[in-house]
């Protein structure tokens, strides 16, 4: 079989901007996003990348997040 | 060098405006003060300005807020209606952006839509504000086209010096007069660095203009922080400099400097005076035949002159007390000026109010009859 | 790996944004200010802010401001652009802003074809003061002074405002755009670029009606805030280009 190849990524949250509005959660494609117990100072539980093995660095998290609070995403192509 | 020219006040004060330095100029077609926007509409952008009609006072008011905010001089010309469409965006540009503009209004007969002939009753608009919350504009009276042509000059360079809008009090009569007039000479000015103008960020911290509080680069986003202390009230001046009580001790403080230094008047006859008669305007130019005619009679009657109307001229009103038995007051309204005059004089001598209303103009005659019996005097002129 | 992504200049990065949670207008906002970013022109813009949470909280972006009273930054930046015509002057406006007390400052700037760009964020309704009726809010829906939900009887119609502005002479290009998912994020900021290549090339006025939304004024949570828009309210405010006008 062929071997296809694949993007992987990562993020980086800024956990303070972080309101647990929950936009990227449902927006991500493979799921890898999900609301941590930590809460910030303001008390609002943040967001973590709990699979960041299956994370394919496509933006959408950034691009939905209303509080710039994803700051920066990479990815790279896995072939 | 001087410059002497013949117009009517109206397209003497946009002249009197071009020259010093205005460059946007916005107006809705407004009797009696329609003239101002002929005239700048065509010698503004000869000037290198902006002519623009806006399509209601409200929104005039609003562009000169953002021609200011971007640190240009800029004026507008409207009557008592317009005027009082404006007073939000007045009391804004006041109280908390603190941008500069020049605003003429020439009063005619109000109430509402009132009509067409001059009136003064704009003075306690023009003087207390009908805008929002606590704030003062300069206020300017000119009596003669020349004298309007140089208030114009002065209001633009105060108006810039203290970051406050300036309104010039013209009226019908006044509007329509024609006469000769010397433009003079630009003031001499200390040049006035707008470093809040709002003109695109580039080499500087950028600027954040029209709310109250620390405006000015990357500190600018303490804002945030106690904004809602701020909106309820609990942040506190003596805690932190940009709260808005902060904000509006600073402005009290601009008031009373500009009260200290900037107060206008003028005087004639009031050394023996046992009358004195205080007018502004059309009122003050029309009855010095009455005042002269009286005096040549040997009655001691003297003229006060409010120049500024705001800061008013309190203390020199108050120290005249002291010497004159008798204050009369006349002006084309059912009594503004004289709330600001019976202040002054703090009940010391009475306050006589020589009132005239719905466009009627104070005649010399009668104003005469009255500054005859109030000094007590017979006369034997058959004109009386 | 390759950084594809990272917070913008032209957006005020220092402190968090007051908005609610899931509001709209924080995705609005970073994709203004990603444009001007793209375009270089941090240095050389001059924002005009209406009244709305959006300018509440006032330092939203990193560059000259101007805050504006009620309905009325159409009037100011038609000063700031007639004055300093090299710069890329916009404003950002609420519905309610723009549609209720703005309507003859909005038309005149149009029809004038003043050369800025104007932004509505229209969320249905008047956020700041608690969620109510607006001119733009739909058929159907409650809020606070429509307790029984918006009835034309009694209320009267939305207002499509972008669809009369359309019409003007001066307005050039007006889009409508959503904020409900990726895709159409991404269709938005494709809009407001374009908008603002209209402003440069000095054909006339632009706008960008911007669909956000509101989870505290419509009592809904984020998810469910970007569901109703994508299924009731889009309905009344179809997304795309209403007019391009050839240059």
């Amino acid at each position: 079989m062929a071997k296809t190849a694949r993007a992987h990524g990562t993020i980086v949250i800024a956990p303070e901007r972080c309101k647990g509005c929950d936009l990227c959660v449902h927006f991500c494609p493979p799921q890898v996003l999900r609301l941590s117990h930590r809460r910030n100072s303001l008390n609002h539980r943040v967001v973590e990348l709990f699979d960041e093995e299956h994370c394919t660095g496509c933006e959408i998290c950034a691009k939905v997040c209303p509080d710039m609070a994803i700051v920066e995403v990479y990815r790279e192509v896995i072939r | 060098m001087g410059q002497k020219l013949f117009m009517n006040c109206n397209r003497a004060i946009v002249e009197a405006a071009i020259q010093a330095g205005c460059r946007f100029f916005t107006g809705y077609p407004f009797t009696p003060a329609t003239e101002c926007l002929e005239q700048a509409s065509h010698r503004l952008p000869a000037a290198g300005g902006v002519y623009l009609q806006a399509e209601s006072e409200v929104s005039g008011i609003n562009m000169l807020m953002g021609a200011a905010t971007a640190g240009f001089r800029c004026m507008t010309a409207t009557s008592g209606a317009g005027f009082a469409l404006m007073q939000e965006g007045v009391s804004h540009m006041a109280g908390i952006a603190e941008v500069p503009c020049v605003i003429v209004n020439v009063m005619r007969g109000g109430p509402g839509f009132g009509n067409l002939a001059p009136t003064q009753s704009d003075y306690r608009l023009a003087t207390r504000g009908g805008g929002p919350g606590d704030y003062r504009c300069l206020a300017f009276g000119p009596a003669t086209v020349q004298e309007a042509v140089e208030l114009t000059k002065l209001a633009f360079a105060l108006a810039d010096r203290y970051r406050t809008p300036a309104i010039i009090l013209s009226d019908q009569m006044l509007a329509e007069t024609t006469e000769a007039f010397d433009l003079g000479d630009p003031l001499p000015e200390e040049p006035v660095e707008k470093w809040w103008a709002t003109t695109g960020c580039k080499g500087r911290e950028p600027i954040y203009m029209g709310r109250p509080g620390k405006i000015y680069g990357p500190e600018a986003e303490y804002l945030s922080g106690n904004l809602t202390l701020n909106l309820i009230g609990l942040a506190r001046a003596d805690r932190d400099p940009d709260t808005f009580e902060a904000h509006m001790l600073r402005l009290a403080e601009k008031y009373r400097r500009i009260e200290a230094e900037e107060v206008r008047a003028e005087t004639l006859y009031l050394d023996d005076a046992e009358l004195a008669v205080v007018a502004f305007g059309t009122s003050a130019r029309l009855i010095r035949p009455a005042i002269e005619h009286a005096r040549s009679e040997g009655g001691r009657v003297g003229l006060f002159g409010p120049i500024t109307l705001w800061p008013f001229p309190s203390r020199l009103i108050a120290d005249a007390s002291k010497r004159v038995r008798e204050v009369l007051v006349v002006e084309m309204s059912m009594g503004q000026l004289v709330d600001d005059v019976r202040l002054a004089v703090n009940g010391r001598v009475p306050v006589h109010l020589f009132s005239t209303l719905g466009g009627v103009v104070p005649r010399p005659e009668t104003v005469g009859r009255e500054i005859r019996q109030i000094l007590g005097l017979v006369t034997t002129d058959s004109r009386a | 790996m390759d950084q594809v992504f990272k917070q913008t200049t032209s957006a005020a990065l220092k402190s968090r944004y007051d908005y609610c949670a899931g509001c709209g207008h924080g995705i609005a906002v970073r994709l203004v200010a990603e444009v001007i970013d793209e375009l270089g022109l941090r240095g050389q813009t001059v924002g005009v802010l209406g009244v709305g949470c959006y300018s509440t909280n006032p330092v939203t972006f990193n560059f000259d401001c101007q805050f504006a009273l009620h309905g009325r930054a159409p009037a100011m930046a038609t000063a700031v652009k007639r004055l300093l015509p090299d710069r890329l002057v916009f404003t950002m406006q609420g519905d309610g802003d723009l549609a209720a007390i703005g309507t003859t400052e909005i038309v005149h700037a149009a029809t004038r074809g003043e050369r800025f760009t104007v932004l509505m964020l229209n969320n249905s309704n008047f956020g700041e003061t608690g969620g109510h009726m607006a001119p733009t809010t739909v058929i159907g829906q409650r809020t606070p002074s429509t307790p029984n939900g918006r009835d034309p009887e009694i209320h009267g119609y939305p207002t499509r405002i972008t669809e009369m502005l359309a019409l003007l002479d001066g307005a050039k290009y007006v889009a409508r755009v959503a904020l409900d998912k990726p895709a159409n994020i991404m269709r938005a900021k494709g809009a407001i670029k374009k908008a603002f290549e209209i402003q440069l090339s000095g054909q006339g006025f632009s706008m960008v009606e911007v669909l956000t939304a509101c989870p505290s004024g419509w009592r809904l949570m984020p998810v469910e805030s970007l569901k109703w828009m994508s299924e009731v309210q889009m309905k009344t405010y179809p997304i795309g280009e209403l007019k391009v006008a050839a240059s």
